[in-house]
This record gives C-alpha cells, structure tokens and sequence, in this order.
C-alpha cells in the first residue's frame, strides 16, 4: 500500500510531468498561433462559463489571443526559465560550496563570506534593478536569476562535502595519489549529488515562482511572449470583471510550482537528507 | 564573548561594504547612464549636459569613492525624477514599509507557531500531514496572485477593504496577510521540527519520568528549547520580508520603499534604486547581526563560532 508521502511524491511527479508534456506538444494541438490577434473576439470567456466558445476552450485575452495556447506556450518558458536557471546557478552554488567544504580554512572563510554577501542581497529588488536598467529579455531573466539563486546549493554542498571529506574512500583516494580535482569530481560530487537534487528542484520551483513575479511586475520577460506572470499582469485590469483572466494562469502557475515542490519534498525523505533552509 | 561580538560585527561591516561596491556596479550595468536618464530622442548636446551636471564625466572610480563617502554620511544624493533628497524619500518612505513588515512577521508567527507544535505534537497523524499540506501550499502560492484574489473577495465582492492606496489602517490589512503567508512556511516547517528535536531529548524524558503534567513538559520544556532557534530565524525573516515587500507594495499600491523602488526603477532613477538596495541589505545584515549575538548569548555553545 502506498503511504502518503509517497502519494505526495508521485502526484507531483505526475503533475510536473503532465506540464512538461503540454508545455513540449501543447501549443501545436491547440491549432491557434499564440500571437496571433483577432480584436473582433476580445475576452472570450473559457466554455464553462457563459458566452464561452468551443473555438477557445479558455477564451480568449484582451487582445484576442488564444488563451489556452499562451498559457502552454507560457508553460514552455517557465520550465525553460526555471531548468536554465538552476543549471547556472547550480554550477556556481555547486563549486563554491564543494571547494569551502572541501579544502575549509581560509577558502572557506571566503565562501562563507561570499555566501553572507549574496544572502544580504535582495533578490527580487536587485533581479528588478538589473532587467529595469538593462532591458528585459528572456536571457537577461535566466542569467540574473542564475546569478543569484546559488545561495541554497552552495550551503548545502559545503555542509555535505564537509561531511564526508574525511570518510575512509576519500582517503583512499588521497593514498592512491589523486589530486584534489579528481577526488572532488569523482569522490565528492557524486556522493552529495541525491542532495544536489533536491536543491535542484525547489530551486526551479523559486526561479519559476520569481520569474512570475518580475513579469508580473513589467521588468521579466518581455511581451508578447506569454509568460504566466505576464499574463496576470495583463488580465488585472480585466479580473474585477472577468476573474477567469487572472485565476487561469495563477492556477497553473500554483500547480506547477506545487507540483515541483512535492517532487522535492518527496526527493529529500526518499534519500533521508535534512536539506538546511 | 566580546572577542565575538567584535569579530561579528567587523564581518557585518565589510559585508556592507561588499553590498555597497556591488549595488554601485549594479547601476552602471546599463551602460551609458546619461543616455538613459536623458531618453529617447535627446540630442547629443543634452546627454552632454546631463553627463556634467550629474558627475557622470568623472571616471568610475571617483564617482564610486564620492558616493561610498556621502553614503556614510546619510547622504545618498539627489533623486532625477522625484528632484528630493533620496534620504528624505526612503525615511518618509520607511515607516509603511516597517509597518507592513511588523504586521506581517507577528502575523506569520501568530499562525505558524501553533500549528509547527500542534504539528510537531501529533506527528504522522492525519493533523501533522495537515499542517505540512497547508505548507506545501503557501510555499507555492505566488503573492501577487494571492494579494490580486485577496483583492477581488475582500475588495470588490464583499466591499471590506479598500482595494489599494496608503491611507488608512485598512490598507495594511490584505498587504499584511499576504506577507505574512510568504513567511509562514518557512516558520512552520522550523517550528514543528525544533519542538520533534526537543520532544525526543533526553530532558523531555527525564521531566516524563519525573511524573510532569504534559502541558507543563510541553509548555515550560520543549517549546522554550524549540523556540529559540525560531525567534533569532524570525529577525532574519523580517529582513527577508522588508525585502521582499517591494512586489506586495506594488500589487497594493502602497507607498512603502518597496513601491519607491519600482517606481524607480522603471523611471531610470538610480541614485534611488542603489539607496534602497543599500539600505535593505543593510537592515537584513543589521538584523542577523543582532540575531547572531542574542543567539550566542542565550548560547554559549555558538560563541566559538
């Protein structure tokens, strides 16, 4: 029988699988250019509700636009957004994290300091300052998240190098004569990689939920393209009307990054790792 | 213990002094600043002019130097678009923001510490996966879509709350709930696994043993042990919030330092928006400093650290 926990665990995977697929074959099913405009058909109500369409089975956005095909064409970018943020911000996390834990002393006095540094940072103030003063773009978004979401990796990976710096294999492997590289690489990193991953997946879930924010804000990804968080910003001056515009991306935007974090959750009891937050 | 203190604060100041050379790259990332705060369709002639009259012509270096030794002072230079002091603006700013922060970190305590010992008490019970459930929801729940359906029930529907401004008390009140669902999770999750940690101790046991009454263990044992790490978590929590507040504000319209952000941010403003980075990560630092210190007051087993 399956234990509740373990529920949790695949109705996430379920979830995030299921959004993964729509997100990758989703915009071609729905036979509408997620672009395209028609300001003759403007707020279309989705089929449930009255006035609704069988041609736009979640209506229709101020412009016109299919609003089920921008909200899988958005699935696209948050997923794109969140896997290439953490792959940046995993590597810098990562590194930092293994070479404090690994060497400690002076070295790792700096990484903590810079660690101490980047959480003093804050995030969605300094995310905002960089797209708002450069020009937003969907790079810019993945690079600055990049560039600051490694704090989490990098704590976790220096607590857990720490851990096993001194076991008998990596010894072993000093007594072999391999360098500090190759013990790092081969002996370390794959032995605090279960941990990596559940990093890896609440931090796609907070790159996701921040990139929505920023959009949402005007300063993240930038229109046309049918980012979730965008297209709440452009249905708020239509929800106290039409409440649809707003709950429908919200609602996939909540499912997702649940799902995410169930996955994670899931992740850290299978592996019995206490990741520090 | 002031050997701790000392070395404590000395990497507390040069991690301000970290933030402040970065918060000073950060605005120049846009390249040409003259450019920017003169916009599209100016002539070379006024970008010159612009360049002069805001020091822009003088190298990096020195413009960082003159702003690092004013900023010391207090003194964070003129804003372009709101022509005040940008001291003036984030004080006259700050206490909305404070307020916000307050409401919203005692509200957050307020639901997360009895439902993290509630939880950590009947473990594994369908209460605790409760609990975790209503954690795994408010951890993926977005706050400005929060704060936007708050707005619609509680604004327009049921017509309770003004729906955005700064006027009134009443203002506070959506703002503070949403921030304090933001913080909620995080408090829980700490405070149910503190009061596990001290349930299953040896003194836990000891005080059963002694034949105490389960309120008096739970109450005067395990939750002043448990609570500890929770209370130095919520001031660096509140830091977290104050920073944080800048997308709440927006949403809400609420003219805390956070909307002073993005108000400048979307004007180019950037002697502003560098104060404001400064300033909040100098609150966060300020706040774990202080945390830190208490901690190893209350425990000296952390002083060596």
């Amino acid at each position: 029988m399956l234990r509740v926990k373990e529920l949790g665990f695949i109705i996430g995977l379920g979830i995030v699988g299921l959004v993964f697929v729509a997100a990758v074959i989703g915009p071609w099913l729905t036979g509408h250019d997620p672009f395209a405009q028609d300001l003759n058909a403007r707020l279309i109500p989705p089929f449930w509700m009255e006035g609704g369409s069988s041609q736009h089975w979640f209506g229709t956005d101020q412009l016109g636009r299919d609003y089920l095909t921008r909200l899988l064409y958005g699935a696209r970018i948050s997923l794109f957004i969140g896997v290439l943020t953490v792959v940046t911000s995993g590597i810098i996390g990562t590194s930092l994290g293994v070479l404090g834990g690994f060497y400690g002393g002076r070295i790792d006095d700096a990484v903590l300091f810079v660690i101490t540094c980047r959480l003093s940072i804050p995030v969605v103030l300094v995310a905002l300052a960089v797209v708002g003063l450069v020009g937003s773009s969907l790079t810019l978004v993945v690079s600055t998240l990049g560039l600051l979401l490694w704090d989490r990796f990098a704590v976790v990976a220096r607590a857990t190098t720490m851990q096993i710096r001194s076991l008998d294999y990596v010894n072993a492997a000093w007594c072999s004569g391999c360098s500090p590289f190759h013990i790092m690489r081969h002996e370390i990193l794959p032995n605090i990689s279960s941990h990596l991953m559940v990093v890896c997946t609440l931090e796609i879930a907070l790159a996701i939920l921040l990139e929505a924010s920023l959009s949402f804000l005007g300063l993240g990804v930038p229109p046309p393209l049918p980012s979730w968080g965008l297209m709440i910003a452009e249905g708020k001056d239509y929800m106290f009307f039409s409440a649809w515009v707003i709950m429908i991306p919200g609602l996939a935007l909540f499912t997702l990054v649940l799902g995410m974090n169930m996955v994670g959750d899931g992740l850290r009891r299978a592996f019995g790792t206490q990741v520090i937050k | 213990m002031t050997r701790f203190i000392l070395r404590r604060t000395f990497l507390a100041l040069s991690v301000v002094m970290t933030v402040m050379a970065m918060a000073f790259v950060l605005t120049r990332l846009s390249g040409d600043l003259a450019i920017s705060i003169a916009g599209p369709g100016s002539t070379q002639a006024d970008v010159e002019v612009i360049r002069k009259a805001y020091g822009l012509d003088r190298s990096v270096m020195v413009q960082f130097f003159d702003w690092t030794r004013l900023a010391l002072t207090g003194d964070f230079g003129n804003s372009f678009f709101f022509k005040d002091k940008v001291s003036t603006l984030i004080s006259q700013r700050m206490p909305v923001t404070f307020t916000l922060g307050f409401t919203g970190l005692a509200l957050a305590l307020v639901i997360s510490l009895p439902l993290g010992i509630v939880a950590a008490l009947y473990e594994n019970t369908w209460i605790d996966r409760t609990a975790s459930l209503l954690v795994m929801v408010g951890q993926a729940m977005p706050s400005f879509w929060l704060g936007l359906i708050l707005m619609i029930v509680f604004g327009l529907q049921l017509g309770w709350l003004p729906i955005s401004g700064t006027g009134s008390w009443q203002h506070f009140v959506m703002p503070a709930i949403v921030l304090a669902f933001t913080a909620v999770p995080a408090l829980t999750r700490l405070m149910r696994s503190g009061m596990i940690d001290a349930l299953g101790s040896d003194y836990i046991r000891t005080a059963r043993a002694k034949g105490l009454s389960r309120s008096s263990i739970i109450f005067k044992h395990a939750l002043r042990n448990a609570a500890i790490p929770v209370v130095s978590i919520a001031a660096v929590q509140l830091g977290f919030m104050l920073g944080g507040s800048i997308v709440i504000e927006t949403v809400f319209a609420l003219h805390g330092v956070g909307y002073l952000a993005w108000e400048s941010i979307s004007k180019n403003d950037f002697p502003v928006v560098q104060a404001v980075v400064l300033v909040l990560a100098s609150i966060y630092i300020g706040l774990t400093l202080v945390s830190d210190i208490l901690n190893a007051l209350l425990d000296p087993r952390l002083r060596g650290a």
